[in-house]
């Protein structure tokens, strides 16, 4: 149908136009209205209180102690169940968030501007590995952790990302792709490359050199501290592609322990949701799947974007971290991605495949035509809050959101249904 | 033309192409057969409502 070309093309263009910069650190209340008091932002398509996940509910309670609504884990409970916290997904707020996703007014948040279109999205600091509230961490250590980023970390860096005017980010992950990122699961090479990028910035805004220096340590210590900037990069890239008439291309994925969501361009805002999957991956020493959490977060718009899961064969080390079998079927993954997308993305490209750009576009005519389901590279949650990430792996998005997408176009497009 | 019987083709060294259910080229692989699998489904999982909406929307 011309129609429908002529849309994917549109949002091929956009998506490929997009100008990301990373632009601030500042807290989420600022540049999100909606959040004041008692409101709540959580990672993946709508979800009430009575069917959210583990880790899910213990990073409510810990993000509302945090932020001073309760004064314990329990009474916050108790507030969450008794719906006096307002819950609404991040993606209705230009906003996303790893795993479980909270994010509150006082959170600190990336600030990603996309130049080209004028747009800016936002995502909290990545907090390192262990016990932490994405994982659904909620004690003493993780809300400390918290208030340093945001009374320390997050002012620091916004201070230091101002005073260079942003950082660019496509060129960066384009350096990373080609030593050995795809992203998601793998992010070493550019949080090495941000680190020194803004290291002399930090450094002349710095008044404090022990402070600084646990800046450099917090920056040092975490090889996926880069995923927060990639994932506010990836919602900046795809919301200029949202609401193209008759586009059937998919603008947005995410998942909340319970379900899983995606949203496509000529569908509008409309969520297509089904029940989100287990990931297949490989476990910690002590864990097994019997402790893993059904899949979450709102990380899988970076696979939205062609990186994380269909970046595959840049990064051979991870086919192995999270179970994807050689270094060689790295690139049977990234192929197949090929397979249910419109186009490639000829600045990110990925050498091993001959500097093949890495597939972009996911059209969900093609999902449901093929049967093939966007591949994402995850971190396996332990089901108990508190306990963290217990392994890594791979899952596939559920069909039925692909066919349930297809079928909504159809009608929309009237006369084809 | 020669005809040849189906008993001549298995007298023949057995080179298997599989399409579809990977269950068979596995077991074949076992046995020793040389066999390459071509990962097949039906368009939209045989759902003929759905392969037909496709159609129309031009996939």
């Amino acid at each position: 149908m011309q129609l429908i070309e002529d849309a994917n093309k549109e949002a091929l263009r956009r998506i490929l136009e997009g100008d990301p910069v990373l632009i601030d650190v500042v807290p989420a209340g600022q540049v999100i209205p909606a959040l004041g008091e008692r409101v709540l932002l959580h990672a993946g398509p709508p979800i009430e209180w009575e069917r959210m996940c583990g880790p899910m509910r213990g990073a409510i309670a810990g993000a509302i102690v945090f932020e001073g609504w309760a004064a314990d884990l329990e009474e916050a409970t108790a507030l969450a169940a008794r719906g006096e916290i307002a819950f609404h997904p991040n993606h209705h707020f230009d906003a996303v968030g790893p795993m479980t996703g909270m994010t509150t007014q006082s959170m600190p948040v990336f600030v990603v501007e996309n130049r080209r279109f004028g747009n800016r999205a936002y995502c909290t600091i990545n907090e390192g590995l262990g016990k932490v509230m994405r994982f659904g961490g909620n004690d003493a250590s993780v809300l400390k952790r918290l208030a340093w980023l945001r009374d320390v970390f997050g002012p620091a860096l916004g201070e230091a990302i101002r005073s260079v005017g942003g950082i660019a980010l496509k060129g960066l992950v384009a350096r990373g792709l080609a030593m050995g990122d795809e992203m998601h699961q793998r992010n070493v090479a550019c949080t090495s490359l941000f680190l020194r990028e803004i290291a002399p910035a930090l450094a002349r805004t710095s008044r404090d050199s022990e402070r600084l220096a646990e800046v450099f340590a917090f920056l040092g210590s975490n090889d996926q501290f880069f995923l927060n900037i990639a994932m506010a990069m990836g919602k900046a890239i795809m919301d200029p592609v949202r609401g193209i008439a008759g586009s059937s291309i998919v603008t947005a994925m995410c998942r909340n322990g319970t379900d899983f969501g995606i949203r496509v361009s000529g569908t509008g805002d409309t969520w297509f949701v089904a029940p989100v999957e287990m990931p297949q991956g490989l476990y910690f020493p002590g864990f097994s799947a019997a402790d893993a959490n059904p899949d979450m977060g709102d990380s899988t718009i970076v696979e939205t974007i062609g990186l994380g899961g269909f970046a595959m064969a840049a990064s051979p080390a991870v086919a192995g971290f999270v179970g994807a079998g050689s270094a060689s079927s790295a690139a049977l993954y990234t192929k197949a991605m090929g397979e249910i997308t419109i186009g490639e993305n000829p600045e990110w490209t990925i050498p091993a495949l001959d500097f093949a750009g890495v597939p972009t576009g996911i059209d969900v005519r093609l999902v449901v035509d093929s049967g093939i389901t966007p591949v994402i590279n995850t971190g396996i949650a332990h089901k108990e809050p508190g306990i963290g990430q217990v392994g890594a792996g791979v899952v596939r998005a559920p069909i039925a959101c692909f066919e349930q997408a297809v079928r909504a176009l159809a009608e929309k497009l009237g006369g084809v249904a | 033309m020669e005809q040849k019987s189906i008993s001549d083709l298995l007298d023949a060294e057995i080179k298997v192409v599989n399409v579809g259910l990977e269950g068979f080229a596995a077991e074949l692989s076992a046995a020793g057969v040389p066999v390459i699998h071509v990962e097949w489904s039906p368009p939209a999982g045989g759902d003929p409502e759905l392969a037909d909406l496709l159609s129309k929307l031009g996939a």
